[in-house]
């Protein structure tokens, strides 16, 4: 078999079992609870019979192996379950489909929501580091170049928090330019969410773009020194012909596998700027149910975010093998 | 002594292995010579370690002591004001300083402890256990930290002991593959070799023969851990689910006087206060940045620049 289907193969199976053992880890955070779940979940005012009713609800009667095969095909079919919130002690005899809400039903809007938020900030900041990572390699140890790199070194260190509020007191407060809330609902068109999402986005940008142009020029600095650099500079090729034309083919691999890698962040970045534009994402979600210790409702966002970071790692790592010949040829 | 400042030196890199016989004057003369950045780091973390150290003496007014006017605008009394409940924010930042730099510290060492020694025992041992905790690191690193820690601290509470262990039990899986990665090239020394066949423990392998070998690596890495950790920390505060009031922290400030930035084009100052916590924290990093980048530079000849 050629080597790169063969690693490709290799690869992606690795993949699937990471994601099984983290399908694993995620399912058994709920039996990780400390004391009885059912007991703490219904309260003070539980009896014995409705504590029997949710438990079986829940399917917590059954063997551990058993209720993670079940999990794990409702939730390959969609299903991860009914939140907590929505029922208490008294519903808990009920049927289960009239009093509670599933956690699929809450999650598929807020997911669209994040991952328009996340490509937005894609789009923007993926051609903006790019840029500014080959002009700073470019013009290295110029005036530029430090002030390309002082002030990603500023925006990496600073915690989103900070960025995001800067941005509202100059862009939402001082200046009234765009909205400090970007509550965006499922009937709101395209262009009005676009500029509702404009201020977290920027936030987002600001936050990925520092560490992919890093990369990206350091990527490029690390090819400059090698011979044939060194061969097409004594030819006597211009700076910015040996950058673009040499230096960049090669440099592909190293930044697809950044661009791959950061994009993997904006799924953690997300958390923090919705909650602090009050955008209904995954993230914010997640927060409020962290808070509400609504678990099912943790867990369906947890498996949510580390499927997209599994996803998006192995794309890159797709990438790299398909662009690099040399990771054919192990050893 | 003839040669040009930039230049890389084979004797400078082989002469710092030598740290303990003169380590003071080294000290000096290295110091003398570390650029500005690193100086403007290591200012930024004394003064911060300083205020951290000397909080009540420095701090106006107590931790929680509460006053009258909540919201109380800057003036000569409270000089950035009073937040909600109308507890000082100068105050508050100070001890600040002390809770949330203490519980990063503690938690960075706490994940060095794990991550490093388990990282040199499955250098040093190799075989079934090595294996199985770095197939065990890899699934848990394929999680992203920030949403496990808030998965995990949704099921076991947020209790500033539960974030100190999740963190660090989190945070100790990059430590465990650094040590493991630099830990394996010196484990395969002949000394190493040496001391095993002389017959001593692991523990005496571990530490006095193969940690001195990968110190600077670590300590850099130290740097970096400590400024995740940190802003993780900050993060998981500023969500509502890390450290908890009334313990005065950057994090949950900048989270209780959010509100106050929609005033910013009344009076500024308002709008400054939750910008002041946040700041606070960001120029601990930057500062932690330049110190580790000045370190690394020093200790592995990260010199890109020159080339």
């Amino acid at each position: 078999m050629h080597p790169i289907i063969s690693t490709l193969i290799k690869r992606i199976g690795l993949g699937f079992v990471s994601l099984f053992f983290v399908s694993l880890i995620i399912f058994s955070s709920l039996n990780l609870l400390p004391g009885d779940f059912v007991e703490a979940v219904l309260g003070q005012s539980r009896t014995e019979e409705t504590v029997a009713t949710f438990r079986k609800e829940l399917g917590l009667d059954k063997p551990f192996h058993i209720r993670y095969v079940n999990w794990l095909s409702a939730a390959v079919q969609g299903d991860l379950g009914s939140t907590f919130s929505g029922r208490n002690a008294s519903y808990a005899n009920q049927p289960q489909q009239s009093t509670a809400r599933t956690v699929t039903g809450l999650l598929k809007p807020r997911l669209y929501n994040t991952f328009f938020l996340a490509a937005m900030t894609a789009l923007i900041a993926v051609p903006l580091s790019l840029f500014l990572g080959i002009t700073a390699a470019l013009y290295r140890n110029t005036f530029y170049d430090r002030t390309v790199n002082a002030s990603a070194l500023a925006t990496i260190s600073m915690p989103e928090f900070f960025v995001a509020y800067i941005l509202i007191i100059c862009l939402a407060s001082i200046y009234q330019i765009f909205p400090s809330l970007s509550n965006v609902t499922a009937s709101t068109p395209f262009f009005e969410r676009v500029y509702l999402s404009i201020l977290p986005a920027l936030t987002l940008t600001l936050v990925t773009v520092a560490h992919m142009m890093r990369m990206t020029r350091a990527a490029i600095i690390n090819l400059l020194s090698s011979p044939y650099i060194e061969m097409a500079q004594l030819k006597g090729l211009s700076r910015s012909k040996v950058i673009l034309e040499h230096a960049l083919p090669n440099a592909w691999a190293p930044i697809a596998n950044i661009i791959a890698f950061n994009l993997a962040y904006l799924i953690v970045g997300v958390v923090v700027v919705e909650v602090v534009f009050v955008y209904p994402g995954v993230g914010q979600l997640m927060v409020d149910s962290v808070i509400k210790r609504d678990i099912p409702v943790v867990q369906g966002c947890a498996l949510v975010f580390a499927l997209t970071y599994i996803f998006l790692n192995l794309i890159a790592d797709v990438i790299s093998i398909i662009t690099n010949p040399r990771l054919l040829y192990p050893k | 002594m003839s040669k040009l400042e930039n230049q890389y030196s084979a004797k400078d890199e082989v002469a710092t292995v030598f740290i303990r016989r003169t380590f003071f004057q080294r000290a000096l003369i290295t110091l003398k010579k570390a650029p500005f950045t690193a100086w403007l780091g290591m200012t930024i973390v004394f003064i911060y370690i300083f205020v951290a150290v000397f909080a009540p003496f420095i701090a106006p007014y107590g931790e929680a002591q509460i006053f009258k006017v909540p919201y109380a605008p800057w003036d000569e009394i409270h000089v950035f004001g009073t937040d909600r409940l109308g507890r000082d924010i100068l105050s508050r930042l100070i001890y600040g300083a002390r809770n949330t730099m203490g519980i990063a510290i503690l938690t960075t060492l706490l994940a060095f402890i794990i991550g490093g020694g388990l990282g040199l025992l499955a250098a040093i041992l190799r075989g079934w256990i090595d294996q199985l905790l770095a197939r065990f690191v890899d699934i848990l690193m394929a999680i992203p930290s920030l949403i496990f820690a808030l998965m995990l601290l949704s099921i076991f509470g947020s209790t500033a002991f539960n974030l100190i262990i999740i963190i660090a039990v989190l945070d100790s899986t990059r430590v465990f593959r650094l040590s493991r990665a630099v830990g394996m090239n010196v484990a395969v020394m002949e000394y190493v070799e040496a001391a095993r066949l002389r017959g001593e423990k692991i523990s005496w392998i571990m530490g006095r023969e193969i940690l001195p070998n990968i110190l600077p690596p670590l300590v850099a890495e130290f740097g970096l851990r400590f400024c995740y950790v940190f802003l993780m920390i900050a993060s998981l505060s500023f969500l509502g689910v890390g450290i908890q009031p009334p313990t005065a922290d950057w994090g949950s400030m900048v989270r209780e006087t959010g509100e106050l930035i929609q005033y910013a084009q009344y009076d500024i100052t308002a709008a400054m206060t939750p910008i002041l916590p946040a700041a606070a924290i960001g120029i601990l990093t930057i500062g932690v940045n330049f110190v580790v980048d000045w370190f690394l530079y020093l200790t592995s000849g990260l010199k890109d620049e020159h080339k």
